[in-house]
């Protein structure tokens, strides 16, 4: 327990410009679809990451069939095999967990919890929407084209993608191009947003160090997506004018069919590094707002300050930082010289040192904190576990001597899949749960939501943990069946078989959780302005959902940090940002805590 | 510690003081308006673009086992019976740079609030710009008519031409928009849209002069990297 209200100010400073113009549109279609409003916005964001990320669960459960029960089901070809694995891969990183986190969360908290009235450029924020709805209507025409979408895995090593004889290589791996390039170009847009409107937009009295980890984390997360994301843009360039023109890029030369391809010289290396100098930053893009919110979560529910803050703020820097030097640890196997994979070994398993200090910060925030078991206190201890689980197997897989064996097999999927697909995923079904009152007015239904955590979250235990063992046992992933293949044991087609029931009853429990959003939508409690007696601005709004402009008349005034919980002598368990310290209510009693006033 | 919160600069020394001054209350950088600070970011991702392409170009120039065909000669200008090597993107490069000192004027002046001056700076600009792009289409075109494609050349490696033609046509995009966005600019403050402060037309947002300063900006930037690709791809 902290003794005193931390580093509050008596007074705010004063207003450095005048404010913000907003433009306030008049019909339908300028509130809600061609709004400029970051809220609407977030929520068009959200809505079309959702749709695209449900088509990918499909497909994943396609594939699971498929592995679960090979012989009896006859669902898909191996062609279409590969295809589902890439586009499953490439539309949840990509297009649903970057989408949701930076286009979804960053637009709805950002300015609210800012204190702004609105994002720095809402015209350039509309036109980043509709610019990635643009890709992913792209990505999804890959479906629909001659010889379908990509099959070259989500990673789309060359000469691969691009060989004639992988799915796709005529018209899908152009539009997944394409659909990536126009990704990039929407993100960079919204992107320059959220960063102007952190660093240069914030209310009176906000400092950085009084941003609560939330904005953060989006924070870091966008200057690193604007400066890893022109990697993957020059990559993808480059590999459609390999595909188009016949350039030698990444193109060696090669024997095709028994003929001498008419590329030659190129690097399929560089496109390995160019592909992981953003793919790995990307993992963190992901982590990053996770972290940020979970620390909310848990400081929140657990009714106290967050432990350590300036070290959290740091450790999203520094994690940030360290993650644009990582990146070849992707390609222990991809014949680099050792000594670079020595050199990466060793910046990966540094990463584990700020990463270990959020989690120990996490851990003893909970620590005699008065913790409430609501729903989204669960995703945040569960998020908690998984992560901690898939950093551990982490470790393991960052020393070249392991990985080396270990690459390319079910190990491998098992840790992403728990540290970068459950782990984000559970922060956002948290970060719903728990903002889903702001931006509706009405409560998720509790039961309902306890259900659909407790499902979803041993349920992917009992997928992904399994998978560890697939892969210590040597079983390689993206195989269509394995058959009679010698090196693999029968009892893995047991393993195998639970997995995929296991993965049903999952995808059955999202079920749930999309009922519960809309019937709250209608018949859910009414939540109030601030059901969770949080301390952030955006709960100290004077209209619940906010309206455009989003503070009414006046902006609110900040006076300390966001966590002001359970401070000694005061009489509610939370102080808000805007209340100044002499506004709080005190019990009498307590004189001796009072240190804050001096 | 409670000037850590305070508006103004806290001016406390060294790294410490760096660091609460960004972190101070409601601008990290005092006096700098949104759109500058954008245009900031944006350049500093495009920076990485460019960086990244020129990179790769690197890459497949070291990796080709095919001899790199010699700059000075395949950008040779014939010019009164003899070859002159890199004479063109002598004067390309001259004239681009001349274009910075035009804008820079043109930012000043703006700032004068001379709103004639202004335009026609921002228009002679446009003007270095533009003929900039027109001998690079020169270029392009002897090149191409030399049998130089992205797939083949005459004389080496096959990547001559791929990076020749994306590196330079992307850096081409980039000063045409500027050429573009130069001439909207100087129609705005030839017809006093900055001065009166009037919205734009799709952004609603209201004119001001910084504006001229944010565009000079991407200018300079455009300009910078033309020196880093002229290094690379015709001194090298």
């Amino acid at each position: 327990m902290h003794e005193r209200e931390y580093e509050a100010s008596p007074e705010a400073p004063p207003a450095e410009t005048g404010e913000m113009e907003l433009v306030h549109p008049r019909t339908f279609i300028g509130k809600y679809i061609w709004s400029q409003d970051a809220k609407v916005i977030a929520i068009q964001y959200a809505v079309t990451a959702t749709a695209i990320g449900l088509v990918a669960l499909v497909l994943s459960l396609l594939m699971r069939l498929q592995l679960g029960f090979p012989n009896s089901l006859s669902l898909i070809d191996p062609e279409s095999y590969l295809q589902y694995v890439t586009m499953h891969g490439m539309i949840m990183v990509v297009y649903l967990l970057t989408a949701i986190f930076l286009g979804g969360f960053g637009n709805y908290l950002i300015p609210l919890m800012c204190g702004a009235r609105d994002m720095a450029f809402p015209y350039l924020n509309m036109l980043s929407f509709w610019v990635y709805l643009a890709s992913v209507l792209l990505l999804v025409a890959g479906f629909f084209v001659g010889d379908g979408s990509s099959g070259a895995g989500w990673t789309l090593y060359p000469p691969q993608a691009i060989s004639q004889g992988t799915p796709g290589a005529d018209g899908g791996i152009v539009l997944m191009l394409v659909s990536l390039a126009v990704f990039i170009i929407g993100f960079t847009m919204g992107g320059l947003n959220y960063v102007v409107t952190v660093l240069q937009g914030r209310t009176r009295g906000m400092t950085l160090m009084r941003l609560p980890l939330t904005v953060w984390g989006i924070f870091m997360a966008t200057v690193m997506a604007l400066l890893a994301f022109p990697a993957l843009f020059v990559a993808v360039v480059m590999m459609l004018l390999d595909r188009l023109l016949g350039t030698s890029f990444f193109m060696p030369e090669m024997l095709g069919m028994g003929e001498e391809g008419s590329q030659r010289g190129g690097s399929p290396l560089l496109f390995q590094h160019l592909f992981w100098f953003f793919g790995h930053p990307e993992v963190y893009i992901v982590a990053l707002p996770a972290f940020g919110i979970v620390s909310d979560l848990i400081a929140t529910h657990a009714r106290k300050n967050i432990f350590g803050y300036r070290m959290m703020v740091w450790a999203i820097i520094i994690i940030g930082a360290l993650s644009f030097v990582v990146w070849a640890h992707h390609m222990y196997v991809s014949g680099m010289s050792p000594y670079f994979g020595f050199l990466f070994a060793t910046t990966t398993l540094i990463v584990a040192v700020p990463t270990a200090l959020k989690v120990y910060n996490w851990v003893l925030t909970l620590w005699r904190g008065d913790i409430h078991l609501t729903v989204p206190m669960l995703f945040a201890i569960g998020f908690l576990f998984t992560f901690v689980n898939g950093g551990l197997s982490g470790l393991f897989l960052g020393n070249v001597t392991v990985d080396v064996p270990l690459s390319d097999t079910y190990f491998v999927v098992g840790h992403f899949h728990m540290v970068m697909a459950v782990a984000p995923v559970l922060v956002i079904f948290g970060a719903i749960y728990h903002w889903y009152p702001k931006i509706t007015g009405r409560m998720l239904d509790a039961t309902l939501g306890k259900v659909h955590f407790w499902v979803t979250f041993l349920g992917t235990y009992a997928i992904y943990y399994p998978m560890h063992f697939l892969g210590l046992a040597g079983v390689p992933r993206r195989y269509y069946a394995y058959g009679e293949t010698a090196f693999v044991p029968d009892s893995v087609q047991s393993l195998n078989a639970f997995i995929t029931i296991a993965a049903l009853v999952v995808a059955a429990a999202q079920l749930l959780f999309l009922f519960n959003l809309a019937w709250s939508l209608f018949r859910g409690r009414e939540a109030g302005p601030n059901p969770w007696r949080a301390t952030t601005l955006e709960w100290q709004t004077p209209h619940t959902p906010p309206r455009h402009g989003n503070f009414g008349d006046e902006l609110p005034l900040v006076y300390r940090w966001p966590y002001d919980y359970s401070v000694p002598g005061v009489k509610d368990d939370y102080i808000p940002q805007n209340v100044p310290p002499q506004a709080v209510e005190r019990e009498p009693a307590a004189d001796r805590g009072r240190g804050g006033e001096s | 510690m409670a000037d850590r919160r305070t508006s103004g600069p806290t001016l406390e020394p060294g790294w410490r003081g760096l660091v609460s001054d960004l972190a101070s209350d409601q601008r990290a950088f005092k006096g700098v308006p949104w759109s500058k600070a954008m245009m900031w970011l944006f350049l500093l991702s495009d920076i990485f673009i460019f960086a990244c392409f020129l990179v790769g170009y690197m890459q497949v120039r070291i990796t080709t086992p095919e001899p790199w065909p010699s700059a000075s000669e395949v950008f040779a200008l014939h010019l009164g019976g003899r070859d002159i090597p890199l004479l063109l993107i002598a004067i390309m490069t001259f004239i681009l740079i001349s274009s910075s000192g035009t804008m820079a004027l043109a930012v000043k002046c703006g700032y004068e609030r001379r709103r004639l001056a202004t335009g026609g700076l921002l228009i002679l600009t446009a003007l270095l710009g533009a003929s900039f792009v027109g001998m690079q289409a020169f270029e392009w075109t002897t090149l191409i008519h030399e049998g130089v494609r992205p797939w083949s050349n005459p004389w080496g490696a096959a990547q001559f031409g791929a990076a020749f033609f994306l590196i330079t046509g992307f850096h081409g995009t980039h000063v045409t928009i500027g050429v573009i966005l130069l001439i909207v600019m100087a129609a705005k403050v030839v017809r006093g849209s900055l001065a009166a402060e009037r919205p734009g037309f799709l952004t609603r947002r209201r004119g001001r002069y910084e504006m001229v300063e944010t565009l000079g900006l991407y200018w300079h930037f455009v300009d910078l990297v033309w020196v880093f690709i002229f290094a690379f791809f015709y001194l090298w």
